[in-house]
């Protein structure tokens, strides 16, 4: 089965705050295969709003975050989207634990953060 | 090459005497206080931090700094950088959002950590939450109010001259009331107004998690303690320690943990789940129930002892129809405050709207009254509000002439069925209102609704589609 998923990014690292993101991963991930195919968007400006968007007009079935305030986690699961929050580590680690079917909120994956910015 | 973090907490060692001192001394601060290397990765966080952000300090330990304060400085302007061209400590304002989703206000400050020879080895910081002083603004010149409670009745200005003395005392504090009276809002109100406002304040609800769960939120677990335990964890006494634990529906507490809670009040020693060492925890306990707890205590379901160490000071909220004239007073205070949320010019309400408010019985209290001025407010478009703008099931009601009477606090077994000859009313309309109050205060479960009306839920499914009450 195929799922959607949406990073918020910093650097190479899963961004801290999702309303101050400017920038995405989005993956398509096969439970057999594994990464499917992954690209990144540059948002023009940091908006929770605009992001919320985005996850939709994508079709993210799963977003993966680092702190979210609660309007916009309770907006996200009441549009049938799977929130995963409070992540901190690389997008690859995190990519890996997820397909691993091992990540969970408040997961702390130390391996290489903040290897993308100073 | 990095230093050892044996070596960079050698420097603070040799002024304090040993680390573990300094880490005292900082969990004693009621500030939250991070010390950073000079990498900006986190080295030790005290107690009121780890109760601010909701990240421990062992798990916060060796990474980046933004990555769990997450406040909007770090990626806008990180404050270290200022500290370059600074010779004094930099402070700046932003915002943090927690790992309970809560986007924070807070204060930075910033130093460096210099060694013997003047060279940086790292940062202390502080972070002071600015809720309170934002709220305090908004509250400071407003009469008939303490904190954010408001009310003029005299029921309600006996509460507000004792609120001070209660707060000040440092005593345990059990707030009765029904559902929707603004226990919540006093138990906050009582820390902030008491010496320990600096502190943190620790909300549990009581009756959200199962048992085993709840243990291990409340009083903390320890590391291999059960299967998922990879970790210590504080508990929720820990994060208060110097502050307050609000312990809501602290009448559904479960026995075992009530014995727990009462080791506390004894001897205020905390075991986590999984120790046989305690810690000594500096915490004021609040409580609140919307149960009958003197009731309770007699059925054997609520530990007499525990309710006397609990009853120390009681604080019973009156219910909205007992407030005389704080009706209309909360009718404008919310149509106001929701107004200018939604940037709309509201005058007020219009006769006949207000004679259908002031009529309605409000058994949700002051939380059925708000919700139903933001539903009114988000509605109209502008002027007033009139009878159009209001739920429906207000005018349904209006032609009710009963007054509801309601025990303090009942229990969840039955409500009672009063005679629909004395009302005037036929028995329609009072089977209607039974299961609108029932699915109110089941809080729209409709298994509990249907328990509390002794029915079953097939039945109640069959009244509710007869009365065209919907789902």
């Amino acid at each position: 089965m195929r799922k959607k998923l949406l990073i918020p990014l910093n650097g190479n690292d899963v961004a801290p705050r999702f309303d101050l993101a400017t920038e995405v991963l989005i993956a398509s991930v096969d439970e057999e295969t594994g990464l499917v195919e992954d690209k990144t968007i540059v948002l023009p400006h940091a908006s929770p709003e605009d992001l919320c968007h985005l996850i939709l007009t994508e079709r993210a079935d799963v977003v993966i975050c680092g702190g979210v305030e609660e309007e916009y986690y309770q907006y996200l699961r009441w549009k049938k989207v799977e929130v995963i929050d409070s992540v901190i580590g690389s997008h690859r680690l995190v990519l890996k634990r997820f397909m691993e079917k091992e990540l969970r909120p408040g997961d702390i994956l130390r391996e290489g953060i903040g290897g993308g910015r100073e | 090459m990095e230093r050892s973090g044996y070596k960079k907490n050698r420097e603070a060692g040799r002024i304090f005497g040993s680390t573990g001192i300094l880490r005292s001394l900082l969990d004693a601060v009621p500030l939250s206080i991070v010390v950073l290397d000079r990498h900006r990765r986190i080295r030790f966080m005290n107690r009121a931090c780890e109760a601010l952000t909701g990240f421990s300090s062992q798990e916060a330990c060796g990474v980046p700094c933004c990555y769990i304060l997450r406040t909007r400085a770090c990626f806008q302007d990180c404050p270290i950088s200022k500290l370059d061209q600074a010779a004094e400590p930099v402070s700046v304002e932003s915002d943090l959002i927690n790992k309970e989703r809560q986007l924070i206000p807070v204060r930075i400050t910033l130093a460096p950590i210099e060694d013997m020879d003047g060279k940086v080895t790292g940062f202390i910081e502080s972070v002071e939450d600015m809720r309170f002083l934002r709220k305090l603004d908004g509250t400071m010149n407003r009469g008939f109010s303490f904190g954010q409670i408001v009310g003029r009745s005299p029921q309600m200005e006996k509460i507000f001259q004792m609120l001070p003395f209660v707060a000040q005392s440092d005593s345990s504090v059990l707030i009765t009331g029904e559902t929707g009276t603004g226990k919540d809002l006093v138990a906050e109100a009582i820390h902030q107004a008491s010496s320990r406002t600096k502190g943190p304040f620790v909300k549990v609800n009581c009756g959200a998690l199962p048992e085993t769960l709840l243990e291990s939120e409340i009083f903390g677990h320890k590391k291999g303690a059960f299967t998922g335990a990879l970790e210590d964890k504080p508990g929720r006494f820990r994060l208060a320690h110097n502050g307050s634990l609000y312990l809501t529906e602290i009448g559904d507490l479960p026995f075992p943990l009530q014995s727990k809670l009462l080791t506390f009040l004894d001897d205020r020693v905390v075991y986590p789940l999984g120790s046989t060492s305690g810690f000594q925890a500096n915490v004021r306990i609040i409580t609140a129930t919307h149960r009958n707890l003197e009731e309770m205590v007699k059925k054997g379901r609520f530990r007499e002892d525990l309710f006397f160490r609990l009853n120390v000071v009681r604080l019973h909220l009156p219910s909205l129809r007992e407030r005389e004239g704080d009706v209309r007073l909360l009718l404008d205070h919310f149509l106001n405050t929701f107004a200018t949320q939604l940037n709309k010019d509201i005058g007020g309400f219009t006769a006949k709207a207000l004679e259908v408010l002031l009529s309605y019985s409000y058994p949700g209290n002051v939380r059925e009254l708000r919700n139903i001025v933001e539903y009114a407010a988000t509605i109209c478009e502008g002027g007033k509000i009139d009878p159009g703008h209001l739920p429906t099931y207000l005018l349904e009601e209006r032609e009710s002439t009963q007054e509801r009477e309601e025990t303090q606090m009942e229990p969840l077994e039955r409500l009672e069925v009063r005679d629909p000859q004395e009302a005037g009313q036929t028995w329609e309309a009072m089977e209607r209102k039974m299961i609108l109050e029932a699915l109110m205060r089941a809080r729209g479960k409709r298994g509990k609704a249907a328990g509390l009306l002794g029915w079953g839920r097939s039945t109640l499914w069959r009244k509710m589609k007869q009365h065209g009450i919907e789902p």
